[in-house]
């Protein structure tokens, strides 16, 4: 359904361009899951807004194919791309904080998307928003429609964008650390309202997130992202349990466990490389304790090294052929 | 539990939970002591000019040449002028052209400097272009460019209210650009345009609703400055025309007997006076409780 072939995505800056997304490929089945995991500037976000065409237009350069459905999203015209917004494609940001208008009421912000796509007048678009307050599980959701942001809490805010998302029953929801900004516990009501919407109206979602360990749960196939590039792409499981690349090991070993008996907090070593100044080789060589002389000589290709499994790291490929 | 943490000293109204943050906001302004003073100062002075037949019997035009320069007395509460026309009169009356001036005014630069701020913020390539002309605009002392748009209007009320509102214009511009730019790089406004709204809807619905507050605040202020350059207009004898009676154009036709008659002066100015402080204190008030983050700790 979702198919991103070599997008590349540059953002000017006073001294040039800088690449925020380098030539990262990948697609996903209609109601399928794809995790999408990186630190902070890893290029996972503006991966994900690419594909809304998000960015400023005059600021961006985008290149590659995302083609949806057959139609390439980075050709639409931009009025064909805003029909498309919110009905077919949908996306819920970080912060529930700041993603609600303050001025509007709750029931206003998720009758938009309807009045917007599907012409609904005032009272009917208030109407299906009570609905669909209902099935994000807010609790009275007659009475919370007419409430403005302010009157919720985060978790409930965070309903409130899913809600707004799903007005349309889009096909294909976009989730931009949707649980980052909240408590642990509301986390995982989040996740399992996402999980259970995704059933009942058959879309695809991905989700993003710096959190390995949740992507790994929630998804059924994980990207890793790192500076701009795709350093490994896996079913979540193999991600998880076996992971290939050397970062991917490292996310997983940052994560910190409450039953392995550890002094230290693990992190990897060192700072993901500044856009404008990356190394000549492998980005991740710096901070790679695999590192060799070849690593830092030359980018490092994208292999395959199973049936579903590529990785970014010649030594780990290499490694893993002698194995066979 | 937490039931008993919310302060008891409120009991939560039973409201439709929408206008609870009206109410809220009301109680905050009426709590706000310079709002409560310049509010009740705005609103007497308002009831004042519009009770203004009520409360004297004479016409602010009638002249009556015995009475002339009749000083404060229980018949002429102000006094009366060269003309003999009553002072307490003509300043209820001339609260209705100084008021409706501020007001008219202030709310046209208002809305002429949301347009333009609007379109500066979102439409960035014009930006520059415009805000180059709001400055130099704004280089222009406000009294002088009213001058210029007054006289080719010609004398009356209408051209004082569209030549203050030029020449406020730019400070609103600036205050509403300022706020704009803020407002649309906020999650809510990508998340309308997530959901698919296109620019005419984000600008009315998302971004300048957001902007009020500032707006709100300044247009308070212009209010006061416009009555204040109205009297200025006046002083220079580019105001609203005589016999009609402003506060201004009083003060301006008694200058010439300031010695001899100073009530003539006094009144309309201390009406002048007292109607800026009371606008400016409300305003204080209103910034205060919109917008905080403006206020100029003491």
């Amino acid at each position: 359904m979702l198919d991103v072939a070599n997008l590349t995505v540059d953002f000017r800056v006073d001294t040039g361009w800088i690449r925020s997304v380098d030539d990262v490929s990948f697609s996903l089945d209609a109601g399928a899951t794809l995790g999408i995991v990186g630190e902070s500037g890893s290029g996972k976000s503006v991966t994900a807004l690419s594909l809304l065409r998000l960015h400023n237009d005059r600021a961006t350069r985008l290149s590659g194919r995302v083609s949806f459905d057959g139609q390439d999203l980075l050709a639409l015209p931009e009025r064909r791309m805003r029909e498309l917004r919110g009905r077919d494609i949908a996306m819920i940001f970080q912060d529930p904080m700041h993603s609600l208008n303050p001025v509007l009421t709750i029931g206003e912000q998720i009758g938009e998307t309807l009045r917007i796509h599907q012409g609904l007048d005032r009272k009917a678009a208030q109407v299906a928003a009570a609905n669909l307050l209902d099935m994000v599980r807010i609790p009275d959701a007659t009475r919370r429609v007419t409430d403005y942001p302010h009157q919720l809490s985060g978790g409930m805010r965070q309903r409130v964008m899913i809600a707004m998302a799903i007005a349309c029953r889009p096909r294909l929801l976009i989730a931009d650390e949707p649980t980052t900004a909240l408590d642990v516990t509301v986390q995982a009501q989040i996740l399992e309202l996402l999980r259970d919407l995704r059933e009942e109206i058959g879309m695809s979602v991905i989700l993003i997130s710096h959190d390995l360990g949740l992507v790994a749960e929630f998804a059924e196939r994980v990207i890793v992202m790192y500076a701009g590039e795709l350093v490994e792409d896996a079913p979540a499981r193999t991600i998880f349990e076996a992971p290939a690349h050397p970062y991917s090991e490292g996310l997983l070993r940052a994560i910190p466990s409450a039953d392995v008996d550890t002094h230290r907090l693990y992190a990897i070593p060192g700072r993901i490389p500044d856009p404008g100044n990356r190394p000549p080789g492998c980005n991740f060589e710096p901070r790679c304790s695999l590192a060799q002389a070849t690593c830092a000589a030359s980018p490092p290709p994208l292999d395959p090294i199973a049936p579903e499994h590529r990785i970014r790291c010649p030594i780990r490929s290499a490694a893993k052929e002698v194995a066979e | 539990m937490t039931d008993r943490l919310a302060s008891p000293a409120e009991p939560q109204p039973v409201l439709s939970p929408g206008a609870t943050r009206r109410r809220i906001l009301m109680r905050r302004l009426w709590r706000h002591r310079s709002f409560r003073i310049g509010g009740g100062i705005v609103l007497a002075i308002a009831l004042l000019a519009l009770a203004a037949p009520l409360l004297t019997s004479t016409e602010p035009t009638q002249m009556n040449l015995r009475a002339r320069f009749a000083p404060p007395s229980a018949e002429y509460l102000f006094g009366a002028d060269n003309f003999g026309r009553d002072i307490f009169t003509r300043v209820l009356y001339g609260a209705r052209i100084s008021l409706w001036i501020g007001c008219a005014s202030a709310l046209l630069a208002a809305a002429g400097g949301a347009m333009v701020g609007m379109v500066s913020a979102w439409f960035r390539p014009l930006d520059g272009v415009i805000m180059r002309i709001m400055d130099a605009l704004l280089a222009f002392p406000a009294i002088l460019l009213a001058i210029g748009i007054n006289a080719a209007l010609g004398p009356q009320v209408t051209s004082v209210i569209i030549a203050l509102a030029f020449a406020y214009i730019p400070r609103m511009a600036r205050i509403v650009r300022a706020a704009a730019l803020v407002v649309r790089e906020l999650d809510y406004v990508d998340a309308a345009r997530v959901s698919g709204a296109g620019g005419a809807r984000i600008i009315f619905r998302h971004i300048l609703p957001n902007c009020m507050a500032p707006l709100l605040v300044s247009v308070t202020f212009v209010f006061a400055y416009a009555i204040l350059a109205e009297a200025a207009l006046s002083f220079l004898g580019i105001g609203p025309p005589p016999p009609d009676p402003s506060w201004g154009n009083i003060i301006a036709e008694g200058r010439d007997y300031s010695v001899q008659a100073w009530w003539i002066m006094l009144f309309p100015g201390l009406a002048i006076s007292f109607s800026a402080l009371g606008i400016n204190l409300l305003g204080d008030g209103l910034r205060d409780v919109l917008d905080p983050r403006l206020k100029v700790e003491a």
